[in-house]
């Protein structure tokens, strides 16, 4: 007998029957890779954390090493600047918190440790032109000058945009600059490219033909610092104290 | 083993390389051709992906093209390709983590390349599997070296860099020589595209 391939029930079979096929190779293939594929992603956001506080080029066998020398703990911290989570357990705290999850009653803060100086690491979310960017901000243990940065995007214009993730050197111009005046606002600004006062401390060049992208970080900037401009200011009035 | 190679097949592998290219002649894929051309590994990884995934969705289709149903067919050729192009993504993320970030969201884009559905539709749905594989791979290859043409001049013009290795030395730059910003942007492919094809057209009389 042969079968009507045109019949509504073999169509709706057939239909079903493949589906489920798919979903099962898929499931299959997702739960033998999301082990490695996971590795991946948390290694990638470390090398990212490490290059915002100047370890750049890490070779990827040395990420873990060089992760656990500089970071002590990934706490959790809200906008009030009270700290929620200690951040003891490796990894498990403010680390795997997802840039989607970052909120201002959930801010993770890396507290790191280098010859002897405490520092700090926070995380930056913001829009580009074209879709997401981000960034790590390293920060003195004074809490109001820069230590380092580092950029990164979705899909910003390869080429311009692109330029704060590859371009080391537009990294680079914001170390030691100044986060905050003396009552806590920001004036950290990223200027268009060329405006910048280059004897300033708070001023910043953006990238030429990117003046976008460069809103987008400045934007950035200015939001997260003001979300975790409580926690720097009791952690300096702290220190004050215990001096 | 002649059989294999005959002159038939042949034609079917080497076509599409040239004379009916699906870039220059049938003028299929242009989106992604524009999208993924800004530098030239991008370029490569993608006409690699895409060469894979058309020749595994054609042998697939091709062997289960008389089972089936008419009227869902493009459904059933479209989960075929979503389902190999999320498996290749997912493997690129496990095995080459850089390389997936690069592409971010083109690869998931591979599922409504032109060229996909039209090969399926047009050969892999009447001839069989091995056919169906060169047919594939000679379509995915004829796409891959139009990427690497153009994304190769766009790295080179837009960068100065081929592969991120700098070509063009810092004394360039010194004496006032500039990248041009323009080959950056998707609009000059489309233009570098029209050139290819022009000389393509030029050389190349139906």
């Amino acid at each position: 007998m042969k079968l009507n391939t045109n019949s509504n029930i073999y169509t709706i079979v057939y239909a079903a029957v493949v589906v489920i096929i798919v979903a099962f190779l898929l499931a299959f293939a997702s739960s033998v890779l999301s082990g490695r594929s996971n590795a991946n992603e948390q290694n990638d956001k470390k090398k990212q954390i490490l290059a915002s506080l100047g370890e750049r080029d890490v070779q990827d066998a040395d990420v873990q090493t060089t992760y656990e020398k500089y970071i002590m703990a990934d706490m959790i911290i809200n906008d009030k600047g009270e700290i929620l989570n200690e951040g003891k357990n490796k990894d498990k705290d403010g680390f795997a918190v997802a840039r989607k999850g970052i909120s201002k009653d959930c801010l993770p803060v890396y507290k790191c440790m280098a010859d002897s100086v405490e520092f700090y690491v926070i995380p930056l979310v913001g829009k580009g032109l074209w879709g997401g960017i981000w960034g790590y901000m390293a920060v003195n243990g004074d809490g109001k000058t820069v230590k380092g940065v580092y950029f990164s995007h979705e899909s910003e214009t390869a080429g311009l945009g692109s330029l704060i993730k590859d371009d080391v050197n537009f990294q680079l111009q914001f170390n030691d600059k100044l986060l905050y005046d003396s009552t806590w606002n920001v004036v950290l600004t990223l200027k268009k490219n060329g405006l910048a006062d280059k004897q300033s401390q708070t001023e910043c060049d953006g990238i030429s033909g990117a003046t976008l992208t460069g809103n987008g970080v400045n934007n950035m900037i200015k939001e997260y610092l003001n979300l975790y401009k409580e926690f720097f200011r009791k952690n300096l009035e702290e220190k004050t104290v215990n001096q | 083993m002649s059989k294999l190679f005959s002159k038939d097949n042949q034609k079917v592998f080497l076509e599409p390389l040239n004379i009916n290219n699906p870039i220059l002649i049938q003028v299929l894929g242009i989106c992604s051709a524009l999208a993924v051309t800004a530098k030239l590994e991008p370029a490569i990884v993608m006409g690699l992906s895409v060469t894979v995934i058309m020749a595994f969705s054609n042998v697939i289709i091709s062997l289960i093209r008389k089972t089936i149903p008419n009227r869902i067919r493009i459904i059933i050729q479209l989960v075929v390709v979503a389902a190999l192009v999320t498996i290749v993504s997912m493997i690129l993320k496990a095995f080459a983590y850089d390389v997936s970030v690069q592409l971010s969201v083109y690869v998931g884009l591979i599922i409504t390349n032109c060229i996909l559905m039209g090969r399926l539709e047009a050969f892999a749905m009447t001839n069989g599997p091995w056919e169906s594989l060169l047919d594939g791979v000679g379509n995915g290859l004829g796409y891959a070296w139009i990427l690497v043409v153009v994304g190769g001049v766009r790295e080179l013009l837009g960068s100065g860099t081929l592969l991120n290795i700098r070509l063009i030395p810092q004394s360039f730059y010194d004496a006032g020589y500039m990248n041009n910003g323009m080959m950056t942007m998707p609009a000059m492919a489309m233009i570098l595209l029209g050139c290819v094809i022009w000389v393509h057209r030029s050389f190349i009389k139906e």
